[in-house]
């Protein structure tokens, strides 16, 4: 009874379009981006908005890719490192070569190339289906990373094969990237385009767009059967998703570490972001938040957790215990929820629904 | 099994390029070195290398083939049957001791695993698994350090790693490989056989295809289950035996499975001769490449030369060479 | 032990839910007698597969619970035991949609089937015969893979493959989905020769309301998860309500909105 569509009447269609029809959704809404825009900011430690929400925010962004391609579109994908390194690796170049450019169409060119990229190594998925596909990706993530490292030109033959962002600014001299650049101007700037893309994002999916590919996922045969192109549409979830990768890798290598080597996004990368969209739900755009944050937030608990017990254990076995307590909760939520914590959120909305009557 | 006429084309185009290649670039370069001895002895190399991949390729084949499982964690079994049969030698058992005592940890393992994972999620999609069994990767790779520790491990198996020469003495083998050829070869002829021509093979089959249908006619999932994973267990153990005495018993050995991953599309998940064939050809080409095409490209190429060799066989067979045929109905 | 009087099998009043959600059957009773056919008739998502499942107990897989009621199949419960355990015992599901293993061959489809028999290699020739005995149309495709077959002759692999059990109780699930009517026909009428011959039980769910009243002795009618109408098979056949709704059949040609709800407020809510 708490949470309910009933009592709400929509006269238009404009109305019945809407993303978040229901009251109850408008408002929490806008009461997540207060807390994200005005709260957070104004008490968040340097800690917190250094390590854990810029990571978190990056790596959602990342995880919204990825969800795409193979929440929505149904194209396992272990490439998305390969991919975030694509767009790191290209906003490099184009900040150097061209420096007076702002910094937002850098991070924009620096996802259209890696959804150039996203696009050359998605032509398999034509032919190709299922895990021979997710193993032939793969290959774009090692063949990518060993370019980055093998040849000088991408870092401007840097002998550390290291990256630096330069300096840039957002408008006069608010710096959002270099060492002047102030840690609530970086979180600020990235909340903004992760909304905005999140809200993009939102809206293809339940667009004709986001329904061809749900309907390729689904059984791809058939949708090829109704008419729906296999090659534009597969195509254009690799585009859009390796955009979406891409421009996470460039905030990641200019907001978040400053400096970066191509091994920042090696396949332990791509693995990580793949389990976000397990956890936090596949075909979701709420999934993959709530999967960022339980998988950046999760081994930071594990690191702190045997000093706040008071325990004392070398420092190498908590490492190998990490692995070990990670693995046992990656299980444990597949095991609880195979669906993810945004299929849990729904259950819960459907029990608050009939609340206080079990079914 | 009948093979195939594009297959065969594949592989022969296989072999023209990776001698027609290296042969040219010998003549026209200063840089490449190549004489026939040589070209063979690299390929020989390669080809026994490669048998090391498939051993552990053939432990993936063997869950997938029967349950349909993507199983991520073959490398992290493959080092936790390495470290406690190491670990259970230091203790001071035998070794003929050691390795049935870890036959047995392997066996637990795999009751473990359908008990705690698998029986839990019956019928769910693929993916989902396969996330799963990232998670045992995980859980196994930190749980066999933590009881082991992490250090590098000497395995000795009482095999010369000393160079054999053949043919003469211009072509160097080295033995320990042949006797891991053999010992692969061995072993696939059995698995053949286990799949194809008796009861459980063919119930193991069965669950592949579909896991409901199996419960229905009676075919009871959880044994299944155990034995195949005891089994891919197994197979484990001796592909732990073979890498850790190669290149000592660490960490490194479970990323292994990384470099198995190309023979198994290659191969074809379900093909059991498949995993040794794909494991020979990334092996040759790997080896080949790394010596002949690497100075004209760029060191470091082995990271990704199997797989986009691999890429290049999928183009033709989109379900490996061997693999079965994607039956689709609308 | 099971006699002439006490039914081979007794459901009583279950509800299932599924992800602890979504109640599927709301207080289902029916029985089934040694060596009858029973048909459980109704449209889509009237509960009539989830009938099935719990029976043999496939409901697990799919996150279904039994959470009122208890089944009774040789006056054992089956909660408790493994579907494996029941096939054993006697009782087997031919799913929805056929579900053969596409890779395998027909043959080995069939042999498959006798995981859980014992007797060894003669005891499983010898079913093996019997079903191609019944569906010679499998023998000349023996060595086909499966997915390569008609629907047809995959709905006969999965009926001959539950067969090669020695099952006492078949519960068949949709057996005419997607068949032509003349192969529905062929293969009722070898589910009567089984019947007749074996002494196979069966309880079958199915759409198709004229066949399976034919067929059988006895109809249970579901709707919304709950046991509407039962009786006799050939009374049901000549019942006003079940000619109008399911055979299409009506004495007075179109019939008002009006009198639809007349007909739903008859309807019982527990048998």
């Amino acid at each position: 009874m708490i949470y309910r569509e009933a009592g709400v009447y929509k006269s238009t269609y404009r109305a019945d379009h809407a993303i978040f029809t229901i009251p109850q959704d408008r408002w929490s809404m806008i009461g997540i981006f207060a807390i994200a825009f005005l709260l957070i900011p104004a008490v968040g430690s340097e800690y917190w908005l250094g390590a854990i929400m810029l990571p978190f925010l990056i790596l959602a962004l990342a995880a919204l890719g990825l969800n795409i391609l193979t929440g929505y579109c149904g194209q396992l994908s272990l490439g998305t490192g390969g991919f975030m390194a694509t767009g790191a690796f290209s906003a490099y170049k184009l900040a150097t070569a061209f420096p007076d450019v702002h910094i937002l169409f850098v991070i924009l060119g620096a996802g259209l190339i890696a959804a150039a990229v996203g696009i050359l190594f998605g032509i398999p998925s034509l032919r190709i289906k299922g895990f021979y596909l997710a193993v032939a990706t793969l290959a774009s993530q090692f063949f990518l990373i060993w370019m980055f490292i093998t040849f000088g030109w991408f870092t401007n033959y840097s002998a550390s094969g290291v990256i630096s962002a330069p300096p840039m600014t957002i408008i006069g001299d608010i710096f959002v990237t270099g060492p002047q650049a102030t840690l609530v101007a970086k979180y600020l700037f990235t909340l903004s385009i992760v909304v905005v893309m999140a809200l993009v994002a939102k809206n293809l999916v339940r667009s004709n767009i986001g329904r061809e590919w749900m309907a390729v996922r689904d059984m791809d045969i058939a949708a090829e059967i109704i008419g729906i192109p296999m090659l534009s549409t597969k195509l254009k979830a690799f585009a859009v998703s390796s955009f979406f990768c891409g421009v996470a890798g460039a905030l990641w290598a200019f907001l978040y570490t400053g400096s970066v080597s191509p091994l920042a996004f090696g396949v332990d990368r791509s693995f990580q972001v793949l389990f976000m969209i397990i956890i936090g739900g596949l075909g979701s755009v709420m999934g993959a938040f709530l999967g960022a944050a339980f998988i950046v937030l999760l081994p930071i608990l594990l690191n702190n957790l045997p000093t706040m017990l008071g325990l004392n254990i070398k420092t190498d076995m908590i490492s190998h215990m990490e692995y070990m307590i990670f693995g046992a909760l990656i299980v444990f939520f597949l095991i609880v929820e195979p669906h993810g914590l945004a299929r849990l959120w729904s259950l819960l909305k459907e029990k608050l629904r009939l609340w206080p009557f079990p079914h | 099994m009948r093979i195939e006429r594009d297959i065969i084309y594949i592989i022969l185009g296989f072999i023209v390029l990776m001698v027609v290649v290296p042969w040219t670039a010998g003549q026209l370069s200063d840089q490449v070195f190549f004489n026939w001895p040589f070209f063979f002895e690299v390929a020989i190399g390669g080809l026994l290398s490669g048998v090391m991949y498939s051993l552990i390729a053939l432990g993936f084949v063997l869950i997938f083939k029967a349950s349909g499982v993507f199983n991520f964690s073959q490398g992290a079994i493959v080092l936790f049957a390495a470290l406690t049969l190491v670990g259970l030698h230091g203790l001071g058992l035998p070794m003929w001791l050691a390795i049935v005592a870890t036959m047995g940890v392997m066996f637990l393992l795999a009751v473990a695993i359908e008990r705690l994972v698998l029986s839990k999620l019956v019928n769910q999609e693929p993916i989902i698994l396969f996330m799963a069994t990232i998670g045992i990767a995980y859980f196994l790779d930190g749980f066999g350090q933590t009881l082991w520790g992490s250090e590098v491990k000497v395995l000795n198996l009482g095999i010369s790693e000393a160079p054999g020469f053949y043919f003469d003495g211009q072509i160097l083998i080295n033995d320990f490989d042949l006797f891991a050829a053999g010992i692969a070869a061995v072993m696939v002829v059995v698995l053949g056989i286990f799949f194809q021509y008796t009861r459980i093979g063919r119930a193991l089959r069965a669950v592949a295809d579909d896991h409901q249908a199996a419960l229905s006619v009676g075919i009871p999932l959880k044994h299944i289950w155990i034995i195949v994973w005891t089994v891919a267990g197994l197979v484990g153990l001796v592909a732990g035996i073979m890498w850790g005495s190669k290149m000592g018993v660490q960490f490194a050995l479970s990323l292994i499975a990384l470099k198995a991953l190309p023979v198994l599309i290659l191969g074809g998940f379900t093909s059991v001769p498949g995993a040794i064939i794909g494991g020979l050809i990334i092996g040759a080409g790997e080896k080949l490449a790394e010596v002949f095409l690497a100075p004209m490209i760029g060191g470091g190429i082995e990271e990704w030369f199997a797989y986009m060799l691999a890429l290049a066989f999928l183009a033709f067979r989109p379900q490996g060479l061997f693999g079965e045929k994607i039956i689709e109905r609308v | 032990m099971s006699n002439q009087d006490t039914p081979l099998l007794q459901i009583n009043n279950i509800e299932v839910i599924y992800d602890h959600v979504i109640l599927v059957l709301k207080g289902v009773s029916l029985t089934v007698p040694k060596g009858s056919i029973i048909a459980l008739l109704g449209a889509n998502g009237a509960g009539k597969s989830t009938t099935l499942k719990s029976i043999s107990g496939l409901l697990g897989a799919e996150r279904g619970v039994v959470t009122k009621g208890n089944i009774l199949y040789k006056d054992q419960p089956v909660e408790s035991q493994s579907p494996a355990d029941l096939v054993d015992h006697g009782v087997i599901q031919v799913m929805e949609g056929r579900h053969c293993f596409e890779h395998l061959t027909i043959e080995e489809n069939l042999l498959t089937g006798a995981y859980t028999l014992s007797g060894g290699r003669k005891a499983v020739a010898k079913n093996l015969e019997m079903v191609y005995q019944y569906f010679p149309r499998l023998a000349e495709r023996r060595k086909s893979q499966a997915g390569y077959t008609s629907g047809g002759e995959q709905q006969m692999c999965a009926v001959g493959r539950a067969l090669m059990s020695n099952p006492e109780m078949i519960l068949l699930d949709e057996p005419s989905m997607g068949l032509a009517p003349q192969l529905v026909e062929d293969i009722f009428e070898i589910i009567k020769q089984l019947n007749e011959q074996e002494g196979v039980t069966f309880l079958l769910a199915e759409q198709n309301t004229n066949i399976a009243l034919r067929y059988s002795d006895f109809g249970y009618i579901m709707e919304n998860g709950r046991i509407v109408m039962e009786g006799l098979a050939s009374e049901l056949a000549e019942n006003e309500d079940v000619k109008e709704f399911y055979l299409g059949i009506s004495k007075e040609g179109k019939k008002n909105f009006r009198d639809v709800k007349n007909y739903r407020r008859r309807k019982r809510w527990l048998t």
